[in-house]
């Protein structure tokens, strides 16, 4: 058996919106473990997003336990907790949330900027080679308004990746791209996790969690359902099969 | 977290806003530059007053006859015959905190030279004149105290004077000229000294023996007026009150009864004038110090917007483990850096402005130190604060809450 990373248990958030409070998560239980590919699915509005946000220590669960590599997170104070997002934790948003005006490279640096170990040289490297992964190293040097979205969101993903941590959290990570950027992104995922690396995904789209290992079906703040994907998709098969784009004469 | 990572976040930042960063500096440019500008200006203007007043003499004090008389110090001569020559040999023997002391008397007419002619005034004094009133000799030399007794007819002549009686090229030292038809020799020269405070010309003048202008012109046995010098500035009240015990003692005047004479200093004339230019350094601070609250408010307006709109980039520094108070750093790195750049710049400004302008109205250009350390520290803390508040304030967001910003 692989070694757990995320381990909740009986994980709760609720917000409180004036008089009205709404539980975003009800009694929640999951547990992850080393080189997983998980999709954390649901309709929309069904919790999916708080649990990631939680899991990437962004936001702070209501009650119930939430150990990361062991450690409970209920006892870290805000610097714990942004040691853990900056040294184990790899965060991907939607909306991709690269700082404007800002090469590909120095938003892949900026993790690298927290940590005072890391020097100068070294951080400029590692960035580097992160953007070498996602294949946009020959963009080093554009900024965000000028890279595609499918490249800005692979800067992303070299961002998250670039710290080396124990668990990437993707939150609709193609939600933003068309079929075939998605697939892409999809392969690039698919290729970390073959390397290892443990990844946690949210989807609402069932074609895109088929690209995953595991799935998790969430519903109104509860897991409804879990299930091993049997027919996965694969995305470079995929992609080779998708129809050649023809330009309109 | 190391501050070089820190200032390299916070430089890339400035570089990545530059218009809101200038912006915020013009904040501080404006501010600082103004009130040191404004306040130069003023300073400047109230030492040139002072400068020329001095000018006109070192420490005097000036004695006068009668009591009627109101207005200025200068005011002419009154007909009261209360001053005598004893009275300056007492004074000469028994003041303490006079450095030198000369009797006064005038009178104008008209002064004759070949079949040139001038009308000037002919002054009777004594040799301690010159330094009483700062004049200096340029050729020649000055009466003696012979020539006094004698009632020698000699005198000294202005650079004015010089002009409109003898030609160029032409020494006057040695001529003689006729004042009021009587011919003075001329033994000495007195450098010019152009014009006092209040535009009357103070070259033009003859300085004569005041034993010769009593008896041989004016034929009075009283003086006009007596000059003195204080042993220095701050001991011009202490010399103003000797003078008065002395003369009052002299004059035998019973206790009640009003002084048969006036007492002015030099130091009271520069504290006249120097109020009037304290008020318009006050207005000039006025307005300085609203463009240092405009140029505040700016700064403060700026630092707020920019906090707010960067909030988003502070949750997203968050997420990749910026800590708050790394957040926090990186704002007062900025705000820090924009308030030296900007203070500097304003500095610069402000000299500029006050050089431009003191040259402009040929005042000494007077560099406030504290104007520039204050009207610095004003902007910078607005700056420092402004920028540190709001960033505190979203640096102890949830860095989710901080993301989701809009
Ligand atoms: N910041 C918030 N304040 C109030 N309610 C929230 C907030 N974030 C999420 N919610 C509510 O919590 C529930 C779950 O939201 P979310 O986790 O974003 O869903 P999903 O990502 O699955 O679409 C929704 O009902 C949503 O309205
Ligand atoms: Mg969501």
């Amino acid at each position: 058996m692989e070694k757990t990373i995320i381990q909740v248990s009986e994980l709760r958030k609720d917000y409180h919106i004036g008089e009205v409070t709404v539980h975003a998560l009800r009694k929640v239980d999951m547990e992850i473990r080393e080189g997983e590919f998980v999709a954390i699915m649901g309709a929309s509005g069904s919790g999916k997003s708080t649990m990631l946000n939680i899991l990437g220590c962004l936001d702070k669960p209501t009650g119930g336990e939430y150990l990361l590599d062991g450690v409970p997170m209920s006892k870290m104070n805000k610097n714990q907790l942004a040691l853990l997002r900056n040294q184990k934790l790899g965060f991907i948003f939607q909306s991709y949330n690269l700082l404007p005006r800002t090469t590909a490279l120095e938003n892949v640096e900026l993790p690298l900027y927290y940590n005072s170990k890391v020097k100068s040289k070294e951080r400029k490297e590692r960035a580097i080679h992160a953007l070498d992964l996602v294949g946009l190293a020959d963009r080093m040097h554009h900024m965000p308004n000028q890279l595609s979205g499918g490249q800005q969101q692979r800067v992303a993903i070299a961002r998250s990746l670039v710290n080396d941590p124990v668990v990437i959290l993707a939150d609709e990570a193609t939600g933003n791209l068309d079929t075939r950027t998605s697939y892409e992104i999809m392969e690039l995922f698919q290729q970390l996790n073959d390397q290892g690396k443990t990844i946690v995904f949210v989807t609402h789209e069932p074609d895109i969690a088929r690209f995953m290992k595991r799935n998790i079906v969430f519903r109104d703040g509860r897991i409804q359902k879990e299930v091993m994907v049997t027919n996965r998709h694969f995305a470079t098969e995929l992609i080779k099969n998708l129809p050649v784009e023809v330009d309109v004469i | 977290m190391n501050y070089t990572n820190l200032t390299k976040i916070a430089v890339n930042a400035l570089k990545r806003n530059k218009f809101r960063s200038i912006l915020t500096m013009l904040g501080i440019i404006i501010g600082v530059g103004s009130v040191i500008g404004m306040l130069s200006i003023g300073q400047g203007s109230k030492k040139s007053i002072q400068d020329q007043i001095s000018e006109m003499g070192s420490n005097m004090v000036f004695v006068m006859p009668g009591s009627q008389q109101r207005g200025g110090v200068m005011m002419g001569n009154s007909n009261a015959k209360t001053l005598t020559l004893s009275d300056v040999e007492k004074l000469k023997k028994e003041a303490q905190y006079l450095s030198a002391i000369s009797p006064q008397v005038s009178t104008s007419g008209q002064a004759v030279n070949g079949n040139k002619n001038w009308p000037t005034s002919c002054m009777g004094v004594s040799s301690d004149y010159l330094s009483i009133r700062k004049y200096e000799l340029e050729d020649g030399r000055i009466f003696t105290e012979k020539e006094i007794e004698s009632l020698a007819k000699v005198c000294l002549v202005g650079q004015t004077v010089v002009e409109n009686l003898f030609d160029k090229g032409v020494d006057p030292v040695g001529q003689t000229l006729r004042f009021s038809g009587i011919p003075l020799k001329i033994i000495g020269v007195l450098k010019e000294k152009g014009e006092n405070g209040m535009g009357q010309d103070q070259d033009d003048l003859i300085l004569a023996p005041y034993t010769s202008v009593q008896r041989r012109i004016l034929a009075i046995t009283h003086i006009q007026s007596i000059s003195a010098s204080a042993v220095s500035e701050d001991k011009s009240d202490e010399a103003i009150a000797e003078i008065e015990t002395i003369l009052r003692r002299e004059h035998k005047l019973k206790e009640g009864e009003a002084n048969d004479f006036q007492v002015r200093s030099q130091a009271e004339m520069i504290q006249t004038f120097s109020s009037v230019s304290d008020m318009l350094t006050m207005l000039l601070g006025a307005i300085a110090g609203i463009s240092l609250l405009v140029g505040g408010i700016g700064i403060m307006n700026i630092m707020f917007v920019s906090v707010t709109e960067r909030t988003k980039e502070i949750g997203l520094r968050m997420s990749v483990g910026g800590r708050g108070i790394d957040i926090l750093m990186q704002f007062l790195i900025e705000a820090v850096l924009l308030s030296i750049i900007g203070g500097i710049i304003g500095i610069l400004f402000g000299l500029g402005i006050s050089y431009v302008a003191t040259s402009l109205l040929s005042f000494p250009m007077i560099i406030m130190t504290n104007a520039i350390v204050i009207s610095f520290l004003v902007c910078s803390a607005i700056g420092i604060f402004f920028g540190w508040y709001p960033a505190k304030k979203a640096a102890n967001l949830n860095p989710i809450d901080a993301i989701r910003h809009e």
